[in-house]
Order: C-alpha cells, then sequence, then structure tokens
C-alpha cells in the first residue's frame, strides 16, 4: 500500500498496518492545557479597519455554503446557488463563495444552478454523517457525487475502525474513495468531537495527509463539538508539518458552529499565524457552514458603511 | 496572493488617565518628596511621560514613622476580619480600574498592553483577593495558634512587573497585620502612585501603605532604617547581596526575590508544538525581563533540529513593536541601560562563537527595542550560558541523557525556576526532585497564581512569595 | 387607610436558578414573631424536593469544576450584593425573629461577613486539608480536598438568616451544591437571600431553597439516592436519629449538630467545611 510520491520515511509508514501504528504513535502528543491556551491566546488579536474588510472578503470567499439536511429540496439548493453566486445583490462587488455544500441526491441540482460560475459544488458521500456502510455502499455515494458533476467531496473517515485501532482498514477506505473520486477535491471528515482527543485528532489528520486527502475537515456538522479553534490548530499544525515534510500545501476546513464574523477572523488569524499566510486561499482553506454568510455580509456593511446594520439588509435564503 | 496586515489597534493612551506630575505618598497624603525630581520615560518612544518627585533620607524617616504609628495605633488592632475587608476592597478597586492601569504600566514599562491587561492587572487584584482571605484565618496557616506581625516592613521592588511586585509584596504584608513602606522601580513608579490613590479611595488608614519613589539610594536608605522590622527586596542578586550584608547583624527580618538562568529542559517525547508555545513564552514573554525566564533551553540531541526549525518559525510570527498595540507581543525594553547590557552579552555570545538567529521582524527607530533573538551551540562555558541576560535572547544547549540534563541545569549558582517538557510523568517527577529550583514547571512554563509559592534556591534568593508558605515571610512563627 | 397602597411580594421557591410556585400548589401563611400575618410562603412538596435535587446535581459539574478563585469572587459578590440590600433585610429578620431593629441590624452585618469569610476559604481548603505524603518509596503521593457533591441541608428553624447563611455558605465554599429547606415559620429571609443569590453570579441550581417543613421534607432528602450529604441542624433533635438511619442506605455523610441550636453569632470553624469534602490521594511513580 506505499505511495510512491511520498519521501521514504512517509511511504514508510504506510507499508503496512502496523508501521502506520507505529508511525501515527510516534508523532508528538498534543498538550491539551497548552493548545487550548495557544488558541484562546491568538483569539484576543484585535483586527480592524482595512485588516477587517480583507479578513471578511476573504473568509466570504472561503465559505461552502451548506445545506445539509433530510428536508433538503431542489428548490433549496437552487436559493443556496443563487445566494452563493451573488452573496449580498446590493453589494456586486461582494466576492462569491467558494462551493455549496449538499448531498449526493443533489449534486446535479447544484451543478446545474452554478454552471458557468466557477463555484465549486461539494458533495457529502460515504454514508454521511455516521459513515457506518459498506464499502460498496460508500463508493456508490462518491460515483454519484462524480457523475452528477461534484468538483469536490466531503468524505468522513470510519471512526469506529480508528477508535478501534484498525488505522490500515481506515488508510485503504480513504485511498479507495479519492480514487473513486477522480479530478473532484476530496476533503476527508474526521469529526474531530468523536475522536476525543487530540492525540487522535493529530492521528486522524496525518492518517488522511498520507492516504491523500486534499483537506482535512474537523466535522460532519452533525455531532457535538463540532470545528473549535484549538481542534483546528492542531489541523493547521498538521498541514504545516506535512508542506516540512512533503513541499505539498493541503488545506483544512473546520465545519459546524462557526456562526460569527468574530469567530470567522479569528479562525483567519490562526490559519495566518499557524499554518502561515500561504494557507489564507480558498484553496487551502474553507469554512463549512450556513449562517456565517449572513453575518459576514451584515458586518462587511458595517465596515463599508460606518454604521450597524440589521437582518432584515440581507437575503434569507 | 495578497499579504495580510494587521491594522494597528492600539489602546487609547488617554486611558491611563496619566498627569504631569506624581508625588511620594506618605501617611496617606501625596507629599512633596525632598529628593530630586525623576522624569520617567516611556520606553517605546524615549518621551518624558511625567515628573516624579523622589524620597530623601528624611522623607523615608517620616514614612517609616508613619507605617509604625499606623501598624501601633490601627492596623495591628484591627480584626483580621476587618484587615480582609480593607484587602477585598483594594482588589475590588484594581479590577475596576484594570484597563487604566494597564495602559498605564505598558506607557511606563514598555511591556505589551495585551500582557498588562491579561496579566499583570488580574494578577495584581488577585493577589489582593487572595490575601484579603487569610487576613482572619492565619491561625490556620500552621504557624501556631496566633502568629503575630513582625511591624513595619521596608520593600523595594523592581521594574518588570511594577505593579504585580507591589501586590506580591503589599497584600501578604497588609494581611498579616504588618504595614509598609514600599520603594518602587527608578524607571516604573506610576502605577504605585495609582495604587496609593486607590489605597484613598479604599479608606485605608493613613500610614498602612507608604509609596517613596526614588532610586537606589531611597532604597537602600529604606533598608537601613532602624524603624524597619522587615526588609523584601525582588531586584538583581548583585543588589540582594548588598542588602543582605546591610541587614546582617540586625534584628531585621529578609526576604530576597533575586535572579535566575532557567534551564527549559525539553526531551524528546515531549509535546512538541505546545514546548515550542512554552519555550517562546518562558523567554519572550515581557521581552524576557523576567527573574524565572526560561533563558537556557536543554533540548535532547534527538530532537533539537526539529524543535529549533519549529521554534525559528514560531518566533518569527511574533509581532514587536508598540506596546500599547492590541497585537503586540514584544514591546520595548524597559531602558536604554537594560538595552546596553542586552546587547553586550549578545557580542559576547558572537565572539565566544555561538550561532546567533534573530527574528526577522522589522524594529522600530526610535525606542528601546530588541529583535528576539535564538543562540543555537551554546556551550557551559560561556557568558550567554551562565549570565542573567534579562532580555529577549534564548541560549540553546543540548543534552543526551536525563541525568546530563539535570546536571547542566543545576550548574549555575541561580535556582529560582526550571521548566521540564515530556509526556512522560514519572520522569516530570523524578527531575522535579533533581532540579535545583524554587519552581519547576512541568509542560508549561512561566505560570504564577497567588495560591502557588514562588522564589528562588541559592543566589535567586530565599524566603517565598504566595500560598500559605510565604505568609511566613511576615509572621513571627 | 396609607396614601398609597403598597405593593406585596409573593414568597415563592428557588429552585434551578428560577422561582417557581410549589409544584403542588400548596401555600401556608407566615406571620411576624408578634403573630400578625406576613404572607403565604410555598409549601413544597416531595416532588419539590425531587426537582431541587436535579437542578443541583446538573449544576454540580459546573460549579465543582470552576476554579477556586472564581467560586471565591462569587462568594464576596453575594456579600456585596447582601451588603446593598442590608435594611431590606434587617426588616424581614427583625419581623421574623422578634428582635430589635438594632439586633437584627448587627445579625445582617454578621451574616454579610460570614459570606467573606468563606468567600476567602474556597482558595485555602487546598493547602490546608491537603497534603504531600512522605511515602517510603520513589512515589510522589499527594492528597487533596474535593467537593463531596450535592448537600442536603436542613437550615436552622429560629435563626432566620444568620444561621442560614452559617449553614449553607459552608456547602458552596466547597464547591458542593444545595437543596435547603428553610426554617419553617421564619422563611422569608430565605427566599430574600435566593433573591440575592439569583443576582450574584451564584450559577443556576447551583442553591436551591424550599419553603415548608423539615419534618416532611427532610425524609425525602435523607433517603434520596442522589443526594451525598445531609446537614441535619433544622430537624426537631428528636427525628434526627431517623433521617441519620435513612441516610445510612446511601453512606450519606450526615453532619453531627449539636442538640440545641448554636449561637450563631459566634465565629465558625472549618468543621462544616470539612464535611462536605472527600480527600483524593494520588500515587505517581518518579523515575527518569
Amino acid at each position: 500500500m506505499a505511495t510512491p510520491t511520498l519521501p521514504a520515511a512517509l511511504a514508510d509508514a504506510t507499508r503496512d498496518e502496523s508501521s502506520l501504528r507505529r508511525f501515527l504513535h510516534g508523532l508528538p502528543g498534543v498538550d491539551q492545557v497548552g493548545v487550548e491556551q495557544r488558541a484562546a491566546g491568538l483569539a484576543t488579536r484585535s483586527i480592524k479597519k482595512a485588516a477587517k474588510l480583507w479578513a471578511i472578503d476573504t473568509a466570504i470567499s472561503m465559505v461552502d455554503l451548506t445545506t445539509l439536511e433530510g428536508a433538503d429540496t431542489h428548490g433549496k439548493v437552487r436559493a443556496l446557488a443563487a445566494k452563493a453566486r451573488r452573496p449580498d445583490p446590493d453589494r456586486p462587488d461582494t466576492p462569491p463563495v467558494a462551493a455549496v455544500c449538499v448531498y449526493p441526491d443533489l449534486a446535479a441540482t447544484a451543478v446545474d444552478a452554478l454552471g458557468g460560475s466557477g463555484i465549486g459544488v461539494a458533495s457529502v458521500a460515504t454514508a454521511f454523517p455516521s459513515g457506518r456502510s459498506s464499502r460498496a455502499v460508500k463508493l456508490a455515494d462518491v460515483e454519484l457525487a462524480v457523475t452528477s458533476g461534484a468538483t469536490e467531496v466531503d468524505m468522513v473517515i470510519d471512526r469506529g475502525a480508528f477508535l478501534e485501532g484498525r488505522y490500515g482498514q481506515v488508510f485503504e477506505e480513504i485511498r479507495e474513495i479519492k480514487a473513486a473520486c477522480g479530478d473532484a477535491h476530496l476533503k476527508v471528515i474526521l469529526e474531530t468531537g468523536e475522536l476525543a482527543t487530540y492525540d487522535n485528532v493529530r492521528r486522524a489528520a496525518w492518517l488522511a495527509l498520507l492516504a491523500g486527502g486534499d483537506f482535512v475537515k474537523t466535522s460532519t456538522g452533525k455531532v457535538s463539538p463540532a470545528a473549535t479553534l484549538p481542534v483546528t490548530h492542531v489541523l493547521l499544525q498538521a498541514v504545516r508539518d506535512w508542506y516540512t515534510a512533503t513541499g505539498e500545501l493541503r488545506g483544512v476546513k473546520p465545519a459546524g458552529g462557526i456562526r460569527t464574523t468574530k469567530d470567522a477572523v479569528r479562525y483567519l488569524v490562526a490559519v495566518h499565524e499557524v499554518a502561515g499566510p500561504e494557507w489564507l486561499t480558498p484553496a487551502l482553506f474553507r469554512f463549512g457552514a450556513s449562517s456565517l454568510l449572513n453575518d459576514l455580509l451584515l458586518q462587511r456593511r458595517t465596515q463599508l458603511d460606518g454604521h450597524y446594520s440589521g437582518p432584515d439588509y440581507v437575503t434569507q435564503d | 496572493m495578497t499579504m495580510w496586515e494587521y491594522a494597528p489597534a492600539p489602546e487609547s493612551r488617554d486611558i491611563a488617565n496619566l498627569k504631569a506630575a506624581y508625588r511620594p505618598f506618605v501617611n496617606g497624603e501625596f507629599v512633596d518628596g525632598g529628593g530630586e525630581p525623576l522624569k520617567t520615560l516611556n520606553p517605546a518612544t524615549e518621551e518624558v511621560l511625567a515628573e516624579v518627585g523622589t524620597a530623601n533620607a528624611s522623607d523615608v524617616d517620616a514614612a517609616v514613622k508613619a507605617a509604625r504609628r499606623a501598624y501601633e495605633r490601627t492596623w495591628s488592632a484591627l480584626p483580621g476580619s476587618e484587615r480582609a475587608k480593607y484587602l477585598f476592597r483594594i482588589a475590588r478597586l484594581i479590577q475596576e480600574r484594570a484597563r487604566e492601569l494597564a495602559v498605564l504600566e505598558t506607557l511606563d514599562n514598555g511591556k505589551p498592553v495585551k500582557e498588562s491587561r491579561d496579566a499583570d492587572i488580574p494578577t495584581a487584584a488577585a493577589h489582593f483577593f487572595y490575601h484579603a482571605g487569610w487576613a482572619d484565618k492565619l491561625s490556620y496557616a500552621g504557624l501556631g495558634p496566633d502568629p503575630r506581625p513582625l511591624g513595619v516592613a521596608g520593600q523595594v521592588i523592581p521594574w518588570n512587573f511594577p505593579l504585580l511586585m507591589l501586590a506580591w509584596k503589599i497584600a501578604p504584608a497588609l494581611a498579616t497585620g504588618n504595614t509598609v513602606v514600599l520603594k518602587p522601580a527608578e524607571t516604573t513608579p506610576l502605577t504605585a502612585l495609582v495604587f496609593a490613590e486607590i489605597c484613598q479611595q479604599a479608606d485605608l488608614p493613613p500610614g498602612v501603605v507608604n509609596i517613596l519613589p526614588g532610586a537606589g539610594d531611597v532604597g537602600a536608605e529604606l533598608v537601613r532604617h532602624p524603624g524597619v522590622d522587615k526588609v523584601a527586596f525582588t531586584g538583581s542578586t548583585e543588589v540582594g547581596k548588598q542588602i543582605q550584608r546591610a541587614v546582617a547583624g540586625t534584628p531585621k527580618r529578609l526576604t530576597l526575590e533575586l535572579g535566575g538562568k532557567a534551564a527549559n529542559v525539553v526531551f524528546d517525547d515531549a509535546p512538541l508544538d505546545q514546548a515550542v508555545d512554552g519555550i517562546v513564552n518562558g523567554i519572550f514573554f515581557n521581552q524576557g525581563h523576567v527573574c524565572c525566564a526560561g533563558s537556557r533551553l536543554l533540548a535532547q540531541e534527538s530532537v533539537v533540529d526539529e524543535l529549533l526549525a519549529k521554534l525559528r518559525y514560531r518566533v518569527s510570527t511574533l509581532r514587536l513593536g508598540d506596546p500599547l498595540d492590541k497585537n503586540t507581543d514584544i514591546g520595548a525594553i524597559n531602558s536604554a541601560e537594560q538595552l546596553g547590557k542586552i546587547r553586550e552579552l549578545v557580542e559576547s555570545g558572537d565572539n565566544e562563537g555561538a550561532h546567533r538567529w534573530t527574528s526577522p521582524c522589522p524594529v522600530p527607530e526610535r525606542g528601546f527595542f530588541f529583535a528576539p533573538t535564538v543562540f543555537s551551540g551554546v556551550q557551559q562555558s560561556m557568558r550567554i550560558a551562565r549570565e542573567e541576560i534579562f532580555g529577549p535572547v534564548l541560549s540553546v544547549l543540548t543534552f543526551r541523557t536525563p541525568e546530563e540534563a539535570v546536571a547542566k541545569a543545576n550548574n549555575t549558582p541561580y535556582g529560582l525556576s526550571a521548566g521540564v517538557w515530556t509526556e512522560k510523568g514519572s520522569r516530570i517527577l523524578w527531575m522535579a526532585n533533581r532540579l535545583r529550583a524554587g519552581v519547576v514547571w512541568a509542560n508549561t512554563f512561566n505560570r504564577f497564581d497567588p495560591a502557588a509559592p514562588f522564589g528562588g534556591y541559592r543566589e535567586s534568593g530565599f524566603g517565598r512569595e504566595g500560598g500559605r508558605t510565604g505568609l511566613e515571610a511576615y509572621l513571627d512563627a | 387607610m396609607p396614601d398609597r397602597m403598597p405593593v406585596a411580594k409573593t414568597y415563592k421557591l428557588y429552585v434551578g436558578g428560577a422561582f417557581p410556585r410549589s409544584e403542588s400548589g400548596r401555600s401556608y401563611p407566615v406571620s411576624d414573631a408578634k403573630g400578625n400575618f406576613l404572607a403565604n410562603a410555598a409549601h413544597a412538596s416531595r416532588k419539590d424536593v425531587r426537582d431541587a435535587v436535579v437542578a443541583a446535581r446538573k449544576a454540580f459539574p459546573g460549579w465543582s469544576g470552576t476554579t477556586a478563585y472564581n467560586r471565591g469572587q462569587v462568594l464576596y459578590r453575594v456579600a456585596e450584593v447582601l451588603e446593598g440590600r442590608h435594611e431590606q433585610f434587617a426588616a424581614e429578620v427583625a419581623a421574623a425573629e422578634g428582635v430589635s431593629a438594632r439586633k437584627a441590624q448587627s445579625l445582617v452585618d454578621a451574616a454579610v461577613d460570614r459570606w467573606v469569610w468563606y468567600a476567602g476559604w474556597t482558595d485555602k481548603i487546598a493547602t490546608v486539608l491537603g497534603a504531600a505524603n512522605p511515602v517510603a518509596g520513589p512515589y510522589f503521593s499527594f492528597t487533596v480536598p474535593e467537593p463531596s457533591g450535592v448537600a442536603a441541608v436542613l437550615a436552622p428553624q429560629r435563626s432566620s438568616l444568620l444561621g442560614l447563611v452559617s449553614v449553607l455558605a459552608p456547602v458552596l465554599a466547597a464547591g458542593c451544591t444545595a437543596v435547603v429547606v428553610s426554617s419553617t415559620d421564619r422563611p422569608l429571609p430565605a427566599i430574600t437571600l435566593s433573591e440575592v443569590l439569583a443576582t450574584s453570579d451564584v450559577p443556576a441550581g447551583v442553591v436551591n431553597v424550599l419553603t415548608g417543613r423539615a419534618a416532611e421534607l427532610g425524609p425525602w432528602l435523607a433517603s434520596h439516592g442522589d443526594v451525598d450529604a445531609l446537614d441535619p441542624a433544622g430537624a426537631d433533635a428528636r427525628e434526627r436519629p431517623e433521617l441519620a438511619r435513612q441516610a445510612a442506605d446511601t453512606v450519606k455523610r450526615v453532619l453531627r449538630v449539636p442538640e440545641d441550636e448554636p449561637d450563631w453569632t459566634r465565629p465558625p470553624d472549618i468543621g462544616r467545611l470539612r464535611h462536605y469534602l472527600e480527600a483524593k490521594t494520588v500515587w505517581h511513580p518518579m523515575g527518569a
């Protein structure tokens, strides 16, 4: 199961189940108190004026505008697509979002509605959100997404297998999904709320990176806690370490629970200072969110108008 | 890709309510001191902030006498529960005026407002809050059923944490029933004089707290005054030795909190990213103006390269500049004199063959600034491994085994603090057992809490501040 | 006829941070020391006990998990807010206990100071009651006090405020949460104290106050499987042995209290604090 493009040490790590285990358990630990203090410390950065406006526009361009409900309809997805193209109809200079994120059976609708916009269509897959099904079903899920035209696939890892220590199985599954994605970008959802410890989050992140995931993503949004700043620090550190080891830039996507501009700016500060400024692009950092976008739009108006706006001035979609 | 530049986010200096002139505080009143007034500078701009009246020998005498009267007539006669309420009130007043004090501290000292806001001022309030609770519980301190105060305490504090060091000194002294005469540092007298105002607002009886600004001569006068029963000093080891000599042969009680050259020991199984944060916090907190700073990094040879690579990247993200900017991580060096000392020692590091790496951060042209610096390839014999630099300069040494780490860490006349980084609990305790230091931090660094005693071994001084142990310094038991 | 008709307060229970009536719908008249009607107090039932214990248990992880420093700040805040309502309490205590206005003032003073005294204890308990154990071997061993959990407190019957504060504050200082049954005949200061607690940063559910009859509610608390400690101070001395027997089924910590209600103005010791604490001993090897 070795990957020929990896540096020798990393290729070695993926040789077999026990190599993988040795490698993952040989990663430096993450001290909970320390990482939480660092995250809280960086969260006190005060971002104002032009820096804030830049952050708001950048954050808008990083949003994966998401609807993942049992009650989703074609109409709902079309509405979201319209919002994605023109988040603030009164302000045509507002950047479009990065992608629209939907269930696979609605991917075709999203593709159709977003045609020619350059906005990505992300589809969740692999028996999202639990991931509890057969490999065949998961692959079929991915195939549906990809044949529908999704440009990005957000898979979930098998947390049960991970917590049982069957890292090889998790690794193989990600590899197969990656192969099934073809040209579509693969985001690997770790569901950090179920992994429980930062040590596990770091191991799962490395596992996903070794297996070829283009992004590591915190959460499905269906489990609490979803994205947190310290968990995102661990992921940002992992992609930075991956870059140091391989020269490759991989992305990070926190998802779930990020609702305010203030939160989003804190995440961007973490991206800037933990991973590095190279990661401040939608190609390498995304927000999985739905209500965040409207708050970004409100704050954008506040910055430009010089007074506070209200929720009736942005569209509810 | 556009670079993201954080816009300046400065605190307004108006918040500090800076006055043109400040005066000594004796017997509950601000008085004209007999000494030559001093001008206190903003080290970030080299501008004069205010003129401060200083004390002469007769002011010292008046302050000690006022403290004696207050001790005999009011303070020592008050029930502990009433003393407690004064201290609680002072704690609350500090909390209420926290922002003003933070900005003033930053102006006078040069430390980032982030630190004065999040560390210095809240911890100062916490010290008063904590010691307030002791005032009526001294019989539970394990020092006998009815431990008695000593009398008048003469206290001399340094410029690195002006208000916090004041709190470390005054809170336990008052809680235990003593009265005080305190001399703040020559370069950072302002928050101490606002504290005097707080004493007035708290209706503290006159003479219980007296504040005498001035230079070393005022401190020397205070320490030698026969009316002083207890001397407490925080500062350099050199001055500490002079004070110990001056007090020798007198009935005065003495506690000293002096210099340090702490080892921060990183094993190869450490949580590396948090160790990097801890190393940064250990040496760059408060520009390295910290007696317990982790100024010697002892890294296990098997991990030193990876650690240094991560450390350099992390240090390069530190923001140096205007201390009033809320995003500044590294502020100004407190004085031209201190900057000169740092430069001289850094030169010695170059001359002795250590490898210097300096953060590429921009350095302002005005003001006293020094970019974060990391020396690798440092040997035990070099001055930068032995002498306290008291600046943002880290010396990196290596070791192979735990025994060697202990031997190198302890190979100094100092013994204030030490750090240990490893995920192996038993090794933490084994190291803690062998390290000759008054405080050992494991997988963290530079943690302070009024409930935790702080102080040094050997030439780092004696006596402890904080916790139950810290009460001993002010009680006859 | 007065020029203006005063608005009278409805006295209710204090459970989970809210002020509900008794689920039973019952109330009972409360009179002053001279027998004049003051108000109707809620007459709590066993189901109110049940709800109060649920609220106290829910609040326990948060309250016991907060730092000792923060708990001290919260208790000191209670003293501040209580001091601010000094006159109201003095009037209620004078009415309830039939003491002079001056005596009532000094009882309220003492109650404020008692909160201050316990506020100072939160971050000192561990240093006074904990220990580093010099065990004979390569181990580091230490013992720390930890709060027991939910405490049921039958408040004193006579001292309506100072007695109540003297039995409640140590529960909170120790980090436990409380279900308090107030004095039966003098319950009004307890409900007014609840208003103080509700507005002074004490999290909802940390203190729950039931007005009613200790004789009726005591057994439900003593036998309750989710209550960890019991202070039977307010129970009739003849009923205490039976409460203690009921408490034995779940091995509750039952405070030993003097037969007659003590003089609460005397300075306390740390007996009540200790009662609500467990000692936990930790061993860890030392080796390179």
